[in-house]
């Protein structure tokens, strides 16, 4: 099964919450602290149920996304 | 080992754009980039930009740029192209700058079958100005110069520019895609890599309008403005390819 | 006679309008953008057969708003760009030229005036000196203004504004009239330049948009808007700076015996051919009537004005308009002598005869 890591900007993040709604799985969710521009940045939860399907980064209008997947050497 | 299976391009430069929370200039601006940057041709496009709230697209996307007068861009464009033929040049063009003011500029650019692509975003609304009715307001929309909805008996009816385009034999390639997905983003890259396709073979004219989501003029969260891109905008501007060279 | 064509190859009977267009195109014009216009239809007609001949590129516009745009875009890509209109279409290029000035984008605009207010008429007239001058765009900009009064003049400013476009970043306007631009008259024309390819632009114009290639470090942005006022500010500050270079190098003025005279007749373009005609008549009736021929209308040549004889009576403006040079005569005087409008507008041309006896009844007055 492959594992994917999903990496937020947070300071990149303005909050919009898209990522957050179009996650299929609801992995992400809103942090509780406010980022330097004044936004509550999104956060990645039970990182390990991610399926790599990128709907978060696709709808983040602002690069605040990127995804990775672990290979083995 | 991690492999990147989603990051952010170089096509975008690493500064913060003044779009609010949820605007999907953000995405339009990084499919454009995105897809130079997948063909190689970050250093060897020209944008020419708009007046409103993409003004300052040329801080964002990394490549040479110009600002444009309202309305105008596919008149520079057209500019352009004479002096830079094998060039990627583009415009970039919400929906006052090119459906109102500049008219007639996207009409005959389309017309002499320019060898560009244009980008148009049609929010339904003027951003920048602080959210006054746009020629793609829709019928009964709320704005800041139509308080109780637009009144088409008085104000009359939106553009639909695809169709309206569509009819002009210059253009040769005309798509409508709608950022409220990322289905429908996805598709939407595809459409600016077939603008970018067809206009490097030189085949004519490639339109690709987004329909995209004015969170803040429009009074709505970011989710609920990708909503009402699905429930109210999508019946007017219904997606789909008007216009595809063989 | 045939022998001086023979001599010199280049010399040749033109109209105006395909003279300015021809030296254009020597002066290294490989992008011409018009829309049809009265009395400069010759020039985008010649462009349309001549250009792509020489390697160049020509669109008919859907108007004179896009018509600069397109030459916007073409300059701001690093290409060597003359465009041409007449008096209202000037008007819908407005807002571009204050544009490209504060973009710094080159272009050579001519004017082939007519009459107005509104449509007006199609002869030719002088009313837009301010509209050249002073410009109907928004901002603090400048464009220097050439008023030839024949076509050799003419075909000579159109070839070095060219180069002095892309040497000062700046539009540069030739300020002609529907009487010059139909007329015919013997030319001899420049040589042609050499022209860089598109691919060679940025060793000229290291600032052009032509694509960084594989260093973006190198990218190219070409902008007007600057919203914090204190980058604007600077910027203006810079833009003035380069007016005030302009103003030391390119003002330029003939004058004809305005150190020993009773009265001196300011006037430009062809008023001036009309007017020179009229000062040797008065000197047949004893009046000794000296000339100032502005040659650069902005920068004006002020301080020629200070060269007038003192037992001079007045200094007479005299103009295809209701009195918009004379503003400038005015204050180049600064109140040291009488300042009076001699004008014709609407179409009107004054003969030299009728310069003199007007002349002559101004005097009366003094």
């Amino acid at each position: 099964m492959a594992r994917f890591l999903v990496r937020i900007d947070e300071n990149a993040c303005k909050g919009c919450e898209l990522c957050r709604n179009f996650c299929p799985k609801k992995l992400i969710t809103v942090s509780a602290h406010i980022n330097d521009k004044g936004y509550s940045p999104a956060e990645i939860s039970r990182e390990e149920e991610c399926i790599g399907c990128m709907s978060c980064a696709l709808m983040c209008p602002d690069g605040a996304i990127s995804i990775y997947e672990e290979v083995s050497e | 080992m991690l492999k990147p299976i989603f990051e952010y391009t170089k096509g975008m430069l690493r500064v913060e754009t003044n779009f609010c929370p949820g605007c999907t200039h953000g995405i339009s601006h990084r499919l454009i980039t995105e897809t130079l940057d997948e063909m190689g041709k970050l250093g060897e496009a020209i944008g020419c930009g708009p007046i409103g709230c993409a003004v300052m697209a040329h801080k964002f996307m990394n490549v040479d740029m110009c600002e444009c007068a309202h309305g105008r861009a596919p008149a520079v464009a057209s500019g352009v192209k004479r002096v830079h033929p094998d060039n990627l040049v583009f415009t970039y063009q919400g929906d006052g700058d090119l459906a109102s003011i500049g008219t007639a500029e996207i009409i005959h650019a389309a017309a002499r079958g320019e060898c560009f692509s244009t980008f148009f975003v049609n929010n339904a609304i003027y951003g920048m100005t602080g959210g006054q009715m746009a020629p793609t307001t829709l019928p009964g929309q709320r704005s800041t110069t139509s308080q109780t909805g637009r009144d088409t008996g008085k104000s009359g009816f939106p553009i639909r520019v695809c169709e309206l385009l569509s009819t002009l034999d210059g253009a040769v390639y005309v798509e409508r895609v709608a950022l409220n997905s990322p289905a429908g983003v996805a598709k939407a890259k595809k459409a600016v890599r077939r603008a970018f396709d067809v206009q490097e073979k030189k085949l004519g004219f490639s339109f690709v309008e987004f329909v995209s989501a004015c969170p803040t003029n429009w009074g709505l969260s970011p989710v609920a403005a990708v909503d009402f891109i699905k429930e109210k905008m999508l019946p007017y501007y219904p997606p789909g390819v008007f216009k595809s060279p063989q | 006679m045939s022998t001086t064509y023979q001599e010199s190859p280049s010399r040749v009977l033109m109209k105006g309008n395909e003279a300015f267009a021809e030296s254009a195109i020597r002066g290294g014009c490989r992008y011409y953008f018009g829309y049809p216009i009265t009395p400069q239809n010759e020039i985008p007609e010649y462009m349309s057969r001549e250009l792509p001949k020489n390697g160049g590129h020509f669109i008919q516009a859907e108007s004179e708003i896009s018509a600069i745009n397109m030459a916007y875009g073409a300059g701001a890509a690093g290409g060597r760009v003359f465009i041409s209109s007449s008096s209202p279409g000037i008007a819908l290029m407005q807002e571009g030229m204050s544009f490209a000035c504060c973009a710094e984008v080159p272009m050579v605009i001519l004017t082939v005036c007519r009459c107005g207010p509104g449509i007006g008429g199609i002869q030719p007239g002088q009313a837009d000196y301010f509209q050249a001058t002073r410009g109907g765009g928004n901002g603090d900009y400048k464009i220097p203004v050439f008023a030839p009064s024949s076509i050799q003049e003419g075909s000579d400013l159109v070839f070095e504004a060219m180069e002095l476009a892309d040497k000062w970043r700046n539009p540069i306007i030739i300020f002609t009239d529907g009487l010059l631009g139909q007329m015919m008259e013997p030319v001899t024309l420049p040589e042609h330049i050499d022209v860089a390819s598109s691919k060679d632009i940025r060793k000229s114009k290291a600032w052009a948009l032509t694509g960084y290639g594989a260093d973006d470090s190198s990218r190219n942005t070409i902008t007007s808007l600057r919203l914090q006022p204190e980058v604007l500010e600077k910027h203006v500050h810079h833009l003035f700076d380069k007016y005030t270079e302009i103003e030391k190098t390119l003002t330029r003025a003939e004058t004809i015996g305005i150190e020993d005279c009773d009265v001196v007749l300011v006037a430009y373009g062809i008023v001036a051919r009309i007017t020179k005609e009229a000062i040797e008549m008065l000197a047949r009736d004893g009046i000794k009537a000296g000339l100032i021929r502005p040659i650069s209308l902005w920068p004006f040549p002020h301080s020629v004005f200070d060269k007038i004889s003192n037992k001079a009576k007045a200094v007479i403006s005299t103009e295809l308009s209701m009195g918009q040079m004379i503003e400038d005569v005015r204050l180049a005087v600064a109140n040291r002598l009488p300042v009076r409008l001699l004008s014709r507008t609407g179409g009107m041309i004054p003969t030299s005869l009728e310069i003199a006896e007007r002349t002559k009844k101004i005097l009366a007055t003094m």
